[in-house]
């Protein structure tokens, strides 16, 4: 069996990396109009997708190996995001509407006359990236460090991340809590100053995005595979047999969440520049149950699965909500109740079925 | 006093006036015991006598209102939780097997095998032929040998049960809790596990609490009745089963 997902790695990895040389290829190499070519609006989204499908691997660590269900993940991913759109708004200087070479427009508007302490040192591109991963991982740290100590578990565990991440939409929707408000940081120029609306920069991000995906999912699948790995596995099914045996379970928790939350902070990270825009609604409880479900559709406990599925369902959700944008909702709640009851294991667990059945067959034959 | 405190320090676990109060429901009331170090003992008593709640003291699961346990006369356990009083060398076996079932045979008993227990320690754990080779003795101790490869959670009631005893062994604690370890399991099986937990109690001291009355005979050890969350008896399993209130409230005769 372990060969057999170590074969859908190998191919998922493969995938990922020709994407990464391939598409701005596709994009930049050919002429518009080509049978090759692709729109630069398509390798945008699917460099969305990409995104989404870090987020989803970071909570299949937790959720498929430790059997923490965080459905506060989005906090995480929105966090990295806002840190990255801070850099941004700051490289802006005095190209905004207000033209304050010193204040964010936002700021301006707000009549405030000096930058907030939490926004100093954010021009600097290394003092920000440092942001990306410390502000969600010491979030991370220390909220887990309460909740795993008190041994909050299960389904009440889910609740308390739901409202972490309901507390923080609530608190960057306010004005003066200092990151935009209800509007969020927008109207970004450029990243080390390569302007945002280049379609060269937009491939670029792509690539950088498959790059990462790939670097999040080897990492995680060098943490599972561990013997860490198996002592998480063995946390999610029989926790206090793992203290009987002198482990301590909150620190093998601990470890894996914080992990988890810093590689969805990458994933927010790197979404921002690419959509442009970085707001409160990112903090959305909703968006987090929706990663839940993009994990459950791929599979759990497969990392290449939940990465599947943060793709398909997203495209299916570009689709939907396309073509007939009010069903969406009801598409998507469909989708994760028949998964749940009739394929449990994803679409991993399918492929895993047909291979058997090709086994079966192929023996029987011979 | 003097003679308490003799006990205590030559005792590797040491009991004493134990109260246990779960919602108003007095679990043990005063229970004391000393066990010696690299002694077998069975507890035996009826239904809610507090044999599961003697083991949760031990391991730090419950908390005792009242009273001491001290183990190799210097660790108040009443102050650790279970991962510290595991460290220590506390080993326990639940009723219900509790194996890993999704890892195989083999990486249960890695999982317990002493080794350092730590995030950074585990996530750099090299495999090495001394570890396989000490794998592979226990498991041809519990007689497992043949199917390391298999998942935990496909193995027989029986099979479990043995699994879990290794991962003890692998565990290599230097006292042994173990909770009815023959509960459902045939005669042979039985006869078997006898064998294993004698082995095992040459270099480990070891509690079992169990009801098989056939199975503490052939321990042969030193038995001790728990009635109504104390001590009622104890003696060899031919003095307390002629003790006349052994005979009235457990052996019902």
């Amino acid at each position: 069996m372990s060969r057999q997902l170590d074969f859908a790695g190998w191919i998922f990895v493969a995938v990922m990396a020709l994407a990464a040389v391939l598409v701005p290829i596709a994009a930049l190499g050919t002429p518009e109009g080509a049978a090759l070519h692709m729109p630069t609006y398509l390798v945008q989204l699917f460099g969305k997708y990409l995104c989404y499908a870090i987020l989803a691997v970071a909570l299949d660590l937790v959720w498929g190996y430790c059997g923490i269900l965080s459905l506060g993940h989005g906090a995480f991913f929105a966090l990295g995001g806002y840190a990255m759109g801070m850099y941004l708004m700051r490289q802006i200087g005095a190209r905004g509407v207000y033209a304050n070479p010193n204040l964010p427009d936002f700021m301006v508007f707000l009549n405030w006359h000096s930058l907030p302490v939490a926004w100093w040192g954010f021009n600097g591109f290394a003092y920000a990236m440092l942001m990306v991963v410390l502000a969600p991982g010491l979030l991370a740290l220390a909220f887990g460090w309460f909740a795993f100590r008190s041994r909050v578990t299960g389904v009440y565990l889910s609740i308390i991340t739901q409202a972490m991440t309901f507390a923080l939409y609530k608190e960057f929707f306010r004005n003066d809590f200092g990151f935009g408000g209800n509007n969020g940081l927008t109207d970004f120029k450029d990243l080390l100053g390569f302007p945002l609306q280049s379609d060269a920069v937009k491939v670029g991000l792509f690539s950088i995005s498959a790059v990462a995906l790939i670097l999040c999912y080897l990492a995680s699948r060098a943490i599972v595979r561990s013997k860490y790995g198996k002592a998480l596995i063995a946390v999610r099914d029989a926790e206090s047999r793992m203290r009987f045996l002198g482990y301590r379970v909150e620190n093998i928790k601990l470890f894996a969440f914080v992990v988890s939350a810093v590689m969805a902070a990458i994933g927010g990270a790197l979404y921002v520049p690419q959509v442009g825009i970085i707001n409160p609604s990112e903090f959305a409880p909703g968006n987090s149950i929706e990663a839940a479900i993009w994990v459950a559709v791929g599979g759990r406990g497969t990392l290449v699965g939940a990465a599947i599925g943060a793709i398909a369902v997203n495209f299916a959700k570009t689709y939907f909500t396309g073509a007939i944008p009010e069903y969406w909702l009801f598409a998507l709640g469909a989708l994760f109740v028949g998964v749940t009851l009739f394929f449990p294991l994803g679409v991993m667990g399918l492929l895993r079925l047909g291979r058997k059945r090709n086994q079966v067959t192929t023996e029987s034959a011979a | 006093m003097s003679e308490d405190n003799a006990k205590l320090t030559s005792s590797l676990l040491y009991l004493d006036n134990v109260q246990v109060t779960f919602d108003g429901y007095r679990a043990l009331r005063g229970l004391s015991l000393a066990l010696a170090s690299g002694e077998m003992r069975a507890i035996i008593g009826p239904n809610g006598a507090g044999k599961t709640t003697m083991m949760d003291v031990i391991t730090g699961k419950a908390r005792p209102d009242v009273g001491d346990v001290y183990f190799e006369g210097r660790h108040d356990l009443t102050l650790l939780d279970e991962a510290e009083i595991a460290t220590l060398g506390v080993g326990r076996k639940f009723q219900k097997p509790t194996v890993f079932e999704n890892h195989s045979v083999n990486d249960n008993i890695l999982l317990a095998a002493k080794a350092p227990r730590g995030v950074r320690a585990t996530l750099c754990a090299k495999g090495s032929a001394a570890i396989n080779q000490n794998i592979a003795g226990i498991l041809e101790r519990i007689r497992l040998g043949d199917v390391s490869a298999r998942l935990a959670g496909a193995l027989s009631h029986g099979q479990k049960q043995w699994l879990e005893i290794g991962m003890l062994l692998a565990q290599d604690p230097k006292l042994l809790l173990i909770d009815e370890p023959v509960a459902g399991m045939t005669d042979a099986e039985t006869a078997a596990t006898a064998a294993m937990l004698k082995e095992i109690a040459k270099r480990h001291s070891v509690v079992v609490v169990e009801h098989d009355m056939a199975f503490v005979r052939e321990l042969g050890v030193k038995v001790t009745v728990l009635h109504e969350g104390a001590v009622l008896a104890e003696g060899s399993l031919d003095q307390v089963s002629a003790d006349e209130r052994v005979v009235e409230v457990y052996l019902g005769r």
